[in-house]
Protein backbone atom coordinates (compact mmCIF):
# COMPACT_ATOMS: atom_id res chain seq x y z
CA UNK A 1 0.00 0.00 0.00
CA UNK A 2 2.11 2.85 -1.17
CA UNK A 3 0.11 5.68 -2.63
CA UNK A 4 -2.11 8.15 -0.88
CA UNK A 5 -5.03 8.35 -3.21
CA UNK A 6 -7.33 10.83 -1.61
CA UNK A 7 -6.04 13.59 0.57
CA UNK A 8 -7.95 14.76 3.61
CA UNK A 9 -8.56 18.06 1.86
CA UNK A 10 -10.13 16.16 -0.99
CA UNK A 11 -12.17 14.18 1.46
CA UNK A 12 -13.54 17.23 3.19
CA UNK A 13 -14.08 18.98 -0.12
CA UNK A 14 -16.55 16.36 -1.22
CA UNK A 15 -17.74 14.94 2.07
CA UNK A 16 -18.09 17.44 4.83
CA UNK A 17 -18.78 16.21 8.33
CA UNK A 18 -21.47 18.13 10.20
CA UNK A 19 -20.10 21.06 12.24
CA UNK A 20 -21.15 21.53 15.86
CA UNK A 21 -21.01 25.26 16.47
CA UNK A 22 -24.48 26.82 16.82
CA UNK A 23 -25.85 23.40 17.52
CA UNK A 24 -23.90 23.21 20.81
CA UNK A 25 -25.57 26.35 22.15
CA UNK A 26 -28.98 25.08 21.08
CA UNK A 27 -28.35 21.74 22.80
CA UNK A 28 -27.31 23.47 26.03
CA UNK A 29 -30.47 25.57 25.95
CA UNK A 30 -32.62 22.50 25.35
CA UNK A 31 -30.88 20.63 28.15
CA UNK A 32 -31.57 23.51 30.58
CA UNK A 33 -35.21 23.62 29.53
CA UNK A 34 -35.56 19.86 29.91
CA UNK A 35 -35.14 20.11 33.70
CA UNK A 36 -36.33 23.67 34.21
CA UNK A 37 -39.77 23.24 32.63
CA UNK A 38 -40.81 20.17 34.67
CA UNK A 39 -39.65 21.91 37.88
CA UNK A 40 -41.64 25.05 37.07
CA UNK A 41 -44.78 23.09 36.16
CA UNK A 42 -44.54 20.83 39.24
CA UNK A 43 -43.99 23.83 41.50
CA UNK A 44 -47.02 25.54 39.96
CA UNK A 45 -49.17 22.44 40.48
CA UNK A 46 -48.07 22.04 44.12
CA UNK A 47 -48.61 25.77 44.71
CA UNK A 48 -52.14 25.57 43.29
CA UNK A 49 -52.82 22.49 45.44
CA UNK A 50 -51.68 24.36 48.58
CA UNK A 51 -53.75 27.41 47.67
CA UNK A 52 -56.89 25.35 46.83
CA UNK A 53 -56.77 23.48 50.17
CA UNK A 54 -56.49 26.79 52.02
CA UNK A 55 -59.08 28.57 49.88
CA UNK A 56 -61.73 25.82 49.98
CA UNK A 57 -60.86 24.92 53.57
CA UNK A 58 -60.51 21.21 52.83
CA UNK A 59 -59.81 19.29 56.05
CA UNK A 60 -56.48 17.35 56.14
CA UNK A 61 -58.26 14.00 56.76
CA UNK A 62 -59.78 14.37 53.26
CA UNK A 63 -56.89 15.88 51.28
CA UNK A 64 -53.83 17.19 53.12
CA UNK A 65 -52.01 20.26 51.84
CA UNK A 66 -48.48 19.78 50.48
CA UNK A 67 -47.13 21.64 53.52
CA UNK A 68 -48.82 19.13 55.84
CA UNK A 69 -47.40 16.24 53.83
CA UNK A 70 -43.98 17.89 54.08
CA UNK A 71 -44.30 18.21 57.86
CA UNK A 72 -45.35 14.54 58.09
CA UNK A 73 -42.33 13.57 56.02
CA UNK A 74 -40.15 15.30 58.61
CA UNK A 75 -41.92 14.11 61.77
CA UNK A 76 -42.39 10.51 60.56
CA UNK A 77 -39.14 10.61 58.61
CA UNK A 78 -37.17 7.99 60.55
CA UNK A 79 -39.85 5.28 60.36
CA UNK A 80 -40.75 6.12 56.75
CA UNK A 81 -37.09 6.05 55.72
CA UNK A 82 -36.68 2.56 57.17
CA UNK A 83 -39.65 1.46 55.09
CA UNK A 84 -38.35 3.31 52.04
CA UNK A 85 -34.97 1.61 52.39
CA UNK A 86 -36.73 -1.78 52.53
CA UNK A 87 -38.60 -0.98 49.29
CA UNK A 88 -35.42 0.34 47.65
CA UNK A 89 -33.54 -2.87 48.51
CA UNK A 90 -36.41 -5.00 47.29
CA UNK A 91 -36.78 -3.08 44.03
CA UNK A 92 -33.10 -2.86 43.15
CA UNK A 93 -32.34 -6.45 44.08
CA UNK A 94 -35.28 -7.74 42.04
CA UNK A 95 -34.17 -5.57 39.10
CA UNK A 96 -30.60 -6.86 39.38
CA UNK A 97 -31.80 -10.47 39.45
CA UNK A 98 -34.15 -9.76 36.52
CA UNK A 99 -31.21 -8.38 34.53
CA UNK A 100 -28.99 -11.36 35.34
CA UNK A 101 -31.72 -13.94 34.66
CA UNK A 102 -33.14 -12.13 31.62
CA UNK A 103 -29.76 -11.65 29.96
CA UNK A 104 -28.57 -15.22 30.56
CA UNK A 105 -31.85 -16.78 29.44
CA UNK A 106 -32.16 -14.29 26.56
CA UNK A 107 -28.68 -15.22 25.33
CA UNK A 108 -29.59 -18.92 25.52
CA UNK A 109 -32.83 -18.24 23.60
CA UNK A 110 -30.96 -16.29 20.95
CA UNK A 111 -28.31 -19.00 20.56
CA UNK A 112 -30.68 -21.98 20.51
CA UNK A 113 -34.18 -22.19 19.05
CA UNK A 114 -34.65 -25.49 20.87
CA UNK A 115 -34.01 -23.88 24.27
CA UNK A 116 -36.35 -21.04 23.34
CA UNK A 117 -39.13 -23.36 22.21
CA UNK A 118 -38.74 -25.41 25.42
CA UNK A 119 -38.61 -22.58 27.94
CA UNK A 120 -40.53 -19.73 26.34
CA UNK A 121 -43.96 -21.02 27.48
CA UNK A 122 -42.81 -20.82 31.11
CA UNK A 123 -41.69 -17.24 30.63
CA UNK A 124 -45.02 -16.34 29.04
CA UNK A 125 -47.02 -18.03 31.84
CA UNK A 126 -45.05 -16.05 34.43
CA UNK A 127 -45.64 -12.86 32.48
CA UNK A 128 -49.37 -13.20 31.83
CA UNK A 129 -50.40 -14.45 35.27
CA UNK A 130 -51.08 -11.40 37.49
CA UNK A 131 -48.54 -11.15 40.28
CA UNK A 132 -51.39 -10.36 42.71
CA UNK A 133 -52.73 -13.85 42.03
CA UNK A 134 -49.36 -15.59 42.46
CA UNK A 135 -48.13 -13.60 45.48
CA UNK A 136 -50.30 -15.30 48.16
CA UNK A 137 -49.08 -18.71 47.01
CA UNK A 138 -45.46 -17.60 47.05
CA UNK A 139 -45.93 -16.15 50.55
CA UNK A 140 -47.23 -19.52 51.71
CA UNK A 141 -44.44 -21.59 50.12
CA UNK A 142 -41.46 -19.31 50.78
CA UNK A 143 -40.54 -18.97 54.44
CA UNK A 144 -38.69 -15.64 54.24
CA UNK A 145 -41.04 -12.72 53.56
CA UNK A 146 -38.27 -10.72 51.91
CA UNK A 147 -37.45 -13.63 49.59
CA UNK A 148 -41.14 -14.06 48.73
CA UNK A 149 -41.49 -10.37 47.90
CA UNK A 150 -38.29 -10.52 45.90
CA UNK A 151 -39.64 -13.39 43.80
CA UNK A 152 -42.87 -11.45 43.11
CA UNK A 153 -41.03 -8.32 42.03
CA UNK A 154 -38.57 -10.39 39.96
CA UNK A 155 -41.41 -12.11 38.07
CA UNK A 156 -42.78 -8.73 36.99
CA UNK A 157 -39.42 -7.21 36.00
CA UNK A 158 -37.92 -10.28 34.36
CA UNK A 159 -39.97 -10.60 31.18
CA UNK A 160 -39.17 -7.23 29.57
CA UNK A 161 -35.46 -7.86 30.06
CA UNK A 162 -35.75 -11.34 28.57
CA UNK A 163 -37.79 -10.13 25.63
CA UNK A 164 -35.55 -7.11 24.97
CA UNK A 165 -32.39 -9.20 25.14
CA UNK A 166 -33.71 -11.84 22.74
CA UNK A 167 -34.94 -9.30 20.19
CA UNK A 168 -31.75 -7.28 20.57
CA UNK A 169 -29.40 -10.19 20.09
CA UNK A 170 -31.29 -11.18 16.96
CA UNK A 171 -31.32 -7.69 15.47
CA UNK A 172 -27.67 -7.56 14.44
CA UNK A 173 -27.17 -6.37 10.86
CA UNK A 174 -27.04 -9.33 8.47
CA UNK A 175 -24.15 -7.93 6.46
CA UNK A 176 -22.16 -7.46 9.67
CA UNK A 177 -22.95 -11.05 10.56
CA UNK A 178 -21.58 -12.07 7.16
CA UNK A 179 -18.50 -9.95 7.76
CA UNK A 180 -17.84 -11.71 11.06
CA UNK A 181 -18.26 -15.05 9.28
CA UNK A 182 -15.80 -13.97 6.58
CA UNK A 183 -13.24 -13.03 9.22
CA UNK A 184 -13.79 -16.33 11.02
CA UNK A 185 -14.88 -14.75 14.30
CA UNK A 186 -15.25 -17.13 17.24
CA UNK A 187 -18.68 -17.33 18.91
CA UNK A 188 -17.32 -15.31 21.84
CA UNK A 189 -15.95 -12.60 19.53
CA UNK A 190 -19.27 -12.51 17.70
CA UNK A 191 -21.13 -12.09 20.99
CA UNK A 192 -18.75 -9.45 22.36
CA UNK A 193 -18.13 -7.32 19.31
CA UNK A 194 -21.39 -7.71 17.36
CA UNK A 195 -24.37 -9.24 19.12
CA UNK A 196 -24.04 -7.52 22.51
CA UNK A 197 -23.58 -3.99 21.11
CA UNK A 198 -26.40 -4.59 18.61
CA UNK A 199 -28.67 -5.66 21.48
CA UNK A 200 -27.99 -2.57 23.59
CA UNK A 201 -30.81 -0.35 22.22
CA UNK A 202 -33.48 -2.97 22.89
CA UNK A 203 -31.88 -3.91 26.20
CA UNK A 204 -31.76 -0.33 27.45
CA UNK A 205 -35.37 0.18 26.41
CA UNK A 206 -36.32 -2.99 28.31
CA UNK A 207 -34.34 -1.80 31.33
CA UNK A 208 -36.37 1.41 31.50
CA UNK A 209 -39.60 -0.61 31.50
CA UNK A 210 -38.27 -3.23 33.93
CA UNK A 211 -37.08 -0.56 36.38
CA UNK A 212 -40.61 0.78 36.75
CA UNK A 213 -42.10 -2.70 36.83
CA UNK A 214 -39.70 -3.85 39.56
CA UNK A 215 -41.04 -1.06 41.79
CA UNK A 216 -44.64 -1.89 40.88
CA UNK A 217 -43.95 -5.57 41.59
CA UNK A 218 -42.36 -4.72 44.93
CA UNK A 219 -45.26 -2.48 45.97
CA UNK A 220 -47.94 -4.93 44.85
CA UNK A 221 -46.21 -7.80 46.63
CA UNK A 222 -45.89 -5.65 49.77
CA UNK A 223 -49.60 -4.91 49.60
CA UNK A 224 -50.43 -8.60 49.47
CA UNK A 225 -48.00 -9.49 52.23
CA UNK A 226 -48.67 -6.28 54.16
CA UNK A 227 -52.29 -7.31 54.66
CA UNK A 228 -50.89 -10.08 56.85
CA UNK A 229 -48.72 -7.54 58.69
CA UNK A 230 -45.50 -9.27 57.84
CA UNK A 231 -43.23 -6.58 56.38
CA UNK A 232 -42.06 -3.03 56.66
CA UNK A 233 -42.06 -1.61 53.12
CA UNK A 234 -43.61 1.67 51.99
CA UNK A 235 -46.72 -0.09 50.68
CA UNK A 236 -47.30 -1.55 54.13
CA UNK A 237 -46.98 1.95 55.61
CA UNK A 238 -49.69 3.11 53.21
CA UNK A 239 -52.04 0.29 54.22
CA UNK A 240 -51.27 0.76 57.91
CA UNK A 241 -51.96 4.52 57.65
CA UNK A 242 -55.16 3.78 55.79
CA UNK A 243 -56.38 1.57 58.64
CA UNK A 244 -55.60 4.40 61.08
CA UNK A 245 -57.02 7.13 58.81
CA UNK A 246 -53.65 8.89 58.85
CA UNK A 247 -54.16 10.49 55.44
CA UNK A 248 -51.11 12.83 55.54
CA UNK A 249 -48.91 9.83 56.36
CA UNK A 250 -50.45 7.91 53.45
CA UNK A 251 -49.61 10.78 51.14
CA UNK A 252 -46.11 11.03 52.60
CA UNK A 253 -45.46 7.35 51.88
CA UNK A 254 -46.95 7.78 48.43
CA UNK A 255 -44.61 10.70 47.74
CA UNK A 256 -41.65 8.52 48.69
CA UNK A 257 -42.84 5.74 46.36
CA UNK A 258 -43.18 8.28 43.55
CA UNK A 259 -39.76 9.74 44.26
CA UNK A 260 -38.28 6.24 44.15
CA UNK A 261 -39.99 5.60 40.80
CA UNK A 262 -38.70 8.90 39.43
CA UNK A 263 -35.19 8.11 40.66
CA UNK A 264 -35.27 4.74 38.91
CA UNK A 265 -36.57 6.33 35.72
CA UNK A 266 -33.88 9.02 35.79
CA UNK A 267 -31.15 6.46 36.53
CA UNK A 268 -32.18 4.13 33.69
CA UNK A 269 -32.63 7.07 31.30
CA UNK A 270 -29.16 8.35 32.23
CA UNK A 271 -27.68 4.89 31.71
CA UNK A 272 -29.39 4.67 28.31
CA UNK A 273 -27.98 8.06 27.26
CA UNK A 274 -24.50 7.07 28.44
CA UNK A 275 -24.56 3.81 26.53
CA UNK A 276 -26.39 4.88 23.35
CA UNK A 277 -25.98 8.66 23.27
CA UNK A 278 -23.02 8.71 20.90
CA UNK A 279 -24.43 6.43 18.23
CA UNK A 280 -28.06 5.29 18.44
CA UNK A 281 -30.97 7.19 16.93
CA UNK A 282 -33.13 6.79 20.03
CA UNK A 283 -30.74 8.88 22.14
CA UNK A 284 -29.30 11.21 19.50
CA UNK A 285 -30.41 14.81 19.44
CA UNK A 286 -31.74 15.78 16.06
CA UNK A 287 -29.89 18.47 14.18
CA UNK A 288 -32.21 21.26 13.09
CA UNK B 1 -1.74 -12.32 -15.03
CA UNK B 2 -0.92 -16.00 -15.04
CA UNK B 3 -2.46 -18.87 -13.07
CA UNK B 4 -6.12 -18.66 -12.04
CA UNK B 5 -6.60 -17.38 -8.52
CA UNK B 6 -10.30 -18.38 -8.56
CA UNK B 7 -11.71 -21.30 -10.54
CA UNK B 8 -15.48 -21.70 -10.80
CA UNK B 9 -16.60 -24.99 -12.27
CA UNK B 10 -20.29 -25.49 -13.15
CA UNK B 11 -21.34 -23.55 -10.06
CA UNK B 12 -25.07 -23.64 -9.43
CA UNK B 13 -27.14 -22.14 -6.68
CA UNK B 14 -30.79 -22.85 -6.02
CA UNK B 15 -33.12 -21.17 -3.51
CA UNK B 16 -35.80 -23.77 -2.82
CA UNK B 17 -37.22 -25.80 -5.67
CA UNK B 18 -38.34 -22.94 -7.88
CA UNK B 19 -35.53 -20.39 -8.02
CA UNK B 20 -32.36 -21.11 -9.92
CA UNK B 21 -30.28 -18.09 -8.94
CA UNK B 22 -27.04 -19.16 -10.65
CA UNK B 23 -26.86 -21.88 -13.28
CA UNK B 24 -23.72 -23.67 -14.37
CA UNK B 25 -21.30 -20.76 -13.96
CA UNK B 26 -17.83 -21.71 -15.16
CA UNK B 27 -14.86 -19.36 -15.35
CA UNK B 28 -11.24 -18.80 -14.39
CA UNK B 29 -10.24 -15.55 -12.76
CA UNK B 30 -6.57 -14.69 -13.00
CA UNK B 31 -4.47 -12.91 -10.42
CA UNK B 32 -4.54 -9.14 -10.84
CA UNK B 33 -7.68 -9.05 -12.97
CA UNK B 34 -10.34 -6.41 -12.29
CA UNK B 35 -13.56 -8.16 -13.20
CA UNK B 36 -17.05 -6.69 -13.21
CA UNK B 37 -20.15 -8.84 -12.94
CA UNK B 38 -22.62 -6.78 -14.93
CA UNK B 39 -26.30 -7.51 -15.31
CA UNK B 40 -29.87 -6.62 -14.42
CA UNK B 41 -31.39 -7.15 -10.97
CA UNK B 42 -31.98 -10.80 -10.19
CA UNK B 43 -29.31 -12.18 -12.54
CA UNK B 44 -27.41 -13.80 -9.67
CA UNK B 45 -24.35 -11.57 -9.68
CA UNK B 46 -24.48 -10.87 -5.93
CA UNK B 47 -25.26 -14.53 -5.26
CA UNK B 48 -22.19 -15.55 -7.28
CA UNK B 49 -20.07 -13.07 -5.31
CA UNK B 50 -21.32 -14.40 -1.97
CA UNK B 51 -20.58 -17.96 -3.06
CA UNK B 52 -17.01 -16.97 -3.92
CA UNK B 53 -16.74 -15.35 -0.47
CA UNK B 54 -18.01 -18.55 1.14
CA UNK B 55 -21.00 -16.72 2.59
CA UNK B 56 -23.42 -18.87 0.59
CA UNK B 57 -22.95 -22.58 -0.10
CA UNK B 58 -23.05 -23.79 -3.69
CA UNK B 59 -25.87 -26.17 -4.63
CA UNK B 60 -23.65 -27.89 -7.22
CA UNK B 61 -20.23 -27.39 -8.75
CA UNK B 62 -17.02 -26.17 -7.14
CA UNK B 63 -15.22 -22.92 -6.40
CA UNK B 64 -11.49 -23.18 -5.85
CA UNK B 65 -9.29 -20.40 -4.56
CA UNK B 66 -5.53 -20.77 -5.06
CA UNK B 67 -3.45 -21.28 -1.90
CA UNK B 68 -2.83 -18.31 0.32
CA UNK B 69 0.48 -16.56 0.19
CA UNK B 70 2.35 -15.98 3.46
CA UNK B 71 1.97 -12.23 3.23
CA UNK B 72 -1.77 -12.47 3.22
CA UNK B 73 -3.54 -12.78 6.58
CA UNK B 74 -6.94 -12.90 4.95
CA UNK B 75 -7.46 -14.18 1.45
CA UNK B 76 -10.74 -12.45 0.79
CA UNK B 77 -12.20 -9.12 1.69
CA UNK B 78 -15.77 -8.05 1.02
CA UNK B 79 -17.28 -4.61 0.53
CA UNK B 80 -21.06 -4.59 0.76
CA UNK B 81 -23.57 -2.38 -1.03
CA UNK B 82 -24.08 -0.52 2.25
CA UNK B 83 -21.02 0.62 4.20
CA UNK B 84 -21.94 -1.96 6.90
CA UNK B 85 -20.11 -0.20 9.69
CA UNK B 86 -20.62 -0.78 13.40
CA UNK B 87 -22.42 2.43 14.45
CA UNK B 88 -21.31 2.07 18.08
CA UNK B 89 -17.62 2.01 17.14
CA UNK B 90 -15.30 4.77 15.95
CA UNK B 91 -13.82 4.81 12.45
CA UNK B 92 -10.57 3.47 13.92
CA UNK B 93 -12.36 0.61 15.71
CA UNK B 94 -14.28 -0.28 12.55
CA UNK B 95 -11.12 -0.53 10.47
CA UNK B 96 -9.30 -2.34 13.30
CA UNK B 97 -12.06 -4.98 13.50
CA UNK B 98 -10.61 -7.60 11.08
CA UNK B 99 -7.20 -7.39 12.78
CA UNK B 100 -8.82 -7.55 16.21
CA UNK B 101 -10.71 -10.69 15.21
CA UNK B 102 -7.41 -12.14 13.99
CA UNK B 103 -5.92 -11.54 17.45
CA UNK B 104 -3.67 -8.59 16.53
CA UNK B 105 -3.07 -6.32 19.53
CA UNK B 106 -4.19 -2.72 19.26
CA UNK B 107 -0.67 -1.28 19.65
CA UNK B 108 0.58 -3.50 16.84
CA UNK B 109 -2.42 -2.77 14.63
CA UNK B 110 -2.48 0.99 15.12
CA UNK B 111 0.19 1.92 12.54
CA UNK B 112 -1.47 -0.30 9.95
CA UNK B 113 -4.91 1.09 10.62
CA UNK B 114 -3.68 4.67 10.50
CA UNK B 115 -1.74 3.96 7.30
CA UNK B 116 -4.80 2.62 5.51
CA UNK B 117 -6.92 5.49 6.85
CA UNK B 118 -4.33 7.86 5.39
CA UNK B 119 -4.66 6.08 2.05
CA UNK B 120 -8.38 6.73 1.96
CA UNK B 121 -7.98 10.26 3.31
CA UNK B 122 -9.68 9.78 6.67
CA UNK B 123 -6.88 10.16 9.23
CA UNK B 124 -8.60 13.15 10.82
CA UNK B 125 -11.77 11.13 11.28
CA UNK B 126 -10.22 8.16 13.12
CA UNK B 127 -12.02 9.06 16.34
CA UNK B 128 -15.33 9.97 14.68
CA UNK B 129 -18.39 7.78 14.77
CA UNK B 130 -19.96 6.66 11.47
CA UNK B 131 -23.01 8.90 12.00
CA UNK B 132 -20.75 11.95 11.61
CA UNK B 133 -19.59 10.83 8.15
CA UNK B 134 -21.14 11.31 4.73
CA UNK B 135 -22.07 8.34 2.51
CA UNK B 136 -18.84 8.54 0.55
CA UNK B 137 -16.70 8.71 3.69
CA UNK B 138 -18.50 5.73 5.19
CA UNK B 139 -17.79 3.76 2.03
CA UNK B 140 -14.11 4.72 2.27
CA UNK B 141 -14.05 3.37 5.83
CA UNK B 142 -15.59 0.17 4.51
CA UNK B 143 -12.89 -0.08 1.82
CA UNK B 144 -10.16 0.66 4.39
CA UNK B 145 -11.52 -2.11 6.61
CA UNK B 146 -11.45 -4.50 3.67
CA UNK B 147 -7.85 -3.65 2.79
CA UNK B 148 -6.35 -3.51 6.29
CA UNK B 149 -5.70 -7.26 6.27
CA UNK B 150 -3.87 -7.01 2.93
CA UNK B 151 -6.15 -9.46 1.12
CA UNK B 152 -5.38 -10.93 -2.31
CA UNK B 153 -8.97 -10.82 -3.50
CA UNK B 154 -11.39 -7.95 -3.04
CA UNK B 155 -15.08 -8.64 -3.61
CA UNK B 156 -17.33 -5.59 -4.01
CA UNK B 157 -21.10 -5.86 -4.18
CA UNK B 158 -22.43 -2.70 -5.88
CA UNK B 159 -20.53 -0.60 -3.35
CA UNK B 160 -21.21 2.79 -4.89
CA UNK B 161 -24.78 2.31 -6.09
CA UNK B 162 -26.23 4.66 -3.47
CA UNK B 163 -23.69 7.47 -3.91
CA UNK B 164 -23.89 10.65 -5.94
CA UNK B 165 -22.10 10.76 -9.29
CA UNK B 166 -19.18 12.93 -8.16
CA UNK B 167 -18.34 10.79 -5.11
CA UNK B 168 -18.86 7.66 -7.14
CA UNK B 169 -16.44 8.77 -9.82
CA UNK B 170 -13.83 9.67 -7.21
CA UNK B 171 -14.18 6.35 -5.40
CA UNK B 172 -13.97 4.51 -8.72
CA UNK B 173 -10.53 6.02 -9.26
CA UNK B 174 -9.50 5.26 -5.70
CA UNK B 175 -10.49 1.61 -5.97
CA UNK B 176 -8.72 1.07 -9.29
CA UNK B 177 -5.48 2.59 -8.04
CA UNK B 178 -5.65 0.75 -4.72
CA UNK B 179 -6.16 -2.46 -6.68
CA UNK B 180 -3.16 -1.74 -8.91
CA UNK B 181 -0.83 -0.61 -6.10
CA UNK B 182 -1.64 -3.63 -3.98
CA UNK B 183 -1.82 -6.22 -6.74
CA UNK B 184 -5.41 -7.05 -5.85
CA UNK B 185 -7.72 -9.26 -7.82
CA UNK B 186 -11.08 -7.49 -7.76
CA UNK B 187 -14.56 -8.76 -8.54
CA UNK B 188 -16.91 -5.80 -8.74
CA UNK B 189 -20.67 -6.25 -9.02
CA UNK B 190 -22.49 -3.45 -10.78
CA UNK B 191 -25.48 -2.75 -12.99
CA UNK B 192 -23.84 0.29 -14.56
CA UNK B 193 -22.33 -0.30 -17.99
CA UNK B 194 -20.22 2.88 -17.77
CA UNK B 195 -18.83 1.96 -14.37
CA UNK B 196 -18.01 -1.57 -15.53
CA UNK B 197 -16.26 -0.37 -18.69
CA UNK B 198 -14.26 2.30 -16.86
CA UNK B 199 -13.10 0.05 -14.02
CA UNK B 200 -12.56 -3.36 -15.50
CA UNK B 201 -10.06 -5.40 -17.41
CA UNK B 202 -12.82 -7.93 -18.04
CA UNK B 203 -16.61 -7.85 -17.87
CA UNK B 204 -18.83 -10.83 -17.22
CA UNK B 205 -22.29 -9.97 -18.55
CA UNK B 206 -24.92 -11.98 -16.72
CA UNK B 207 -28.48 -12.80 -17.73
CA UNK B 208 -31.42 -13.51 -15.44
CA UNK B 209 -33.84 -16.41 -14.94
CA UNK B 210 -31.79 -18.45 -14.54
CA UNK B 211 -28.74 -16.41 -13.57
CA UNK B 212 -25.97 -17.31 -15.98
CA UNK B 213 -22.97 -15.96 -17.86
CA UNK B 214 -24.19 -14.37 -21.10
CA UNK B 215 -20.89 -12.93 -22.29
CA UNK B 216 -17.26 -12.74 -21.22
CA UNK B 217 -15.70 -9.54 -22.56
CA UNK B 218 -12.00 -8.61 -22.24
CA UNK B 219 -11.24 -4.90 -22.41
CA UNK B 220 -7.94 -4.14 -24.09
CA UNK B 221 -7.66 -0.45 -23.22
CA UNK B 222 -4.71 0.46 -21.01
CA UNK B 223 -5.49 -0.03 -17.32
CA UNK B 224 -5.80 1.76 -14.95
CA UNK B 225 -7.62 4.51 -16.78
CA UNK B 226 -8.09 8.13 -15.80
CA UNK B 227 -11.08 10.43 -15.95
CA UNK B 228 -10.06 11.72 -19.39
CA UNK B 229 -10.64 8.25 -20.81
CA UNK B 230 -14.34 8.61 -20.07
CA UNK B 231 -14.56 11.20 -22.86
CA UNK B 232 -12.66 9.22 -25.51
CA UNK B 233 -14.17 7.51 -28.53
CA UNK B 234 -12.67 4.23 -27.31
CA UNK B 235 -14.70 4.44 -24.09
CA UNK B 236 -17.86 5.26 -26.02
CA UNK B 237 -17.34 2.33 -28.40
CA UNK B 238 -16.62 -0.10 -25.56
CA UNK B 239 -19.64 1.11 -23.60
CA UNK B 240 -21.84 0.83 -26.69
CA UNK B 241 -20.65 -2.70 -27.35
CA UNK B 242 -21.16 -3.86 -23.76
CA UNK B 243 -24.51 -2.12 -23.62
CA UNK B 244 -25.68 -3.94 -26.77
CA UNK B 245 -24.59 -7.26 -25.31
CA UNK B 246 -26.51 -6.45 -22.15
CA UNK B 247 -29.59 -5.44 -24.17
CA UNK B 248 -29.49 -8.78 -26.00
CA UNK B 249 -29.67 -10.62 -22.68
CA UNK B 250 -32.59 -8.41 -21.64
CA UNK B 251 -34.43 -9.23 -24.89
CA UNK B 252 -33.97 -12.93 -24.25
CA UNK B 253 -35.56 -12.63 -20.81
CA UNK B 254 -39.11 -11.57 -20.33
CA UNK B 255 -38.80 -8.71 -17.84
CA UNK B 256 -42.45 -9.02 -16.87
CA UNK B 257 -41.88 -12.40 -15.29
Amino acid sequence: MSTTLTTENDATQYDEAPENTEQGARERRERRLSWLMPIIMLSAAVGYWEWAIWYFEVPPYLIPAPSVIGKTLITDGPSLMVSAWFTVKLTLLSLLLAIIGGVILGALFALSRTVEMSLFPFAVILQVTPVVAIAPLILIYVHSTFAALLICAWIVAFFPILSGTVVGLRSADHNLRDLFTLYRATPLQRLRFLLAPSALPQFMSALKVAGGLALIGAVVAEFVAGAAGQNTGLASRIIESSFRSEIPRMFAALVLVSLLGIAIFLATSWASRRVLGHWHESELRREH
Amino acid sequence: MTAPIITMDRVTRRFGEQILAVDNMTMDIKEGEFISFLGPSGCGKSTALKMIAGLLPVSAGTIEIADETDASEQDLAFVFQEPTLMPWATVFANVYLPLRLAGVKRAEAEPRVMAILAEVGLTKFAKSYPRALSGGMKMRVSIARALVTKPRILLMDEPFAALDEMTRSKLNNDVVRLAKDNGLTVIFVTHSVFEAVYLSTRIIVMAARPGRVAADISLDAAWPRNDDWRTTAEFAVQAQSVSETLQETLHVDDLDH
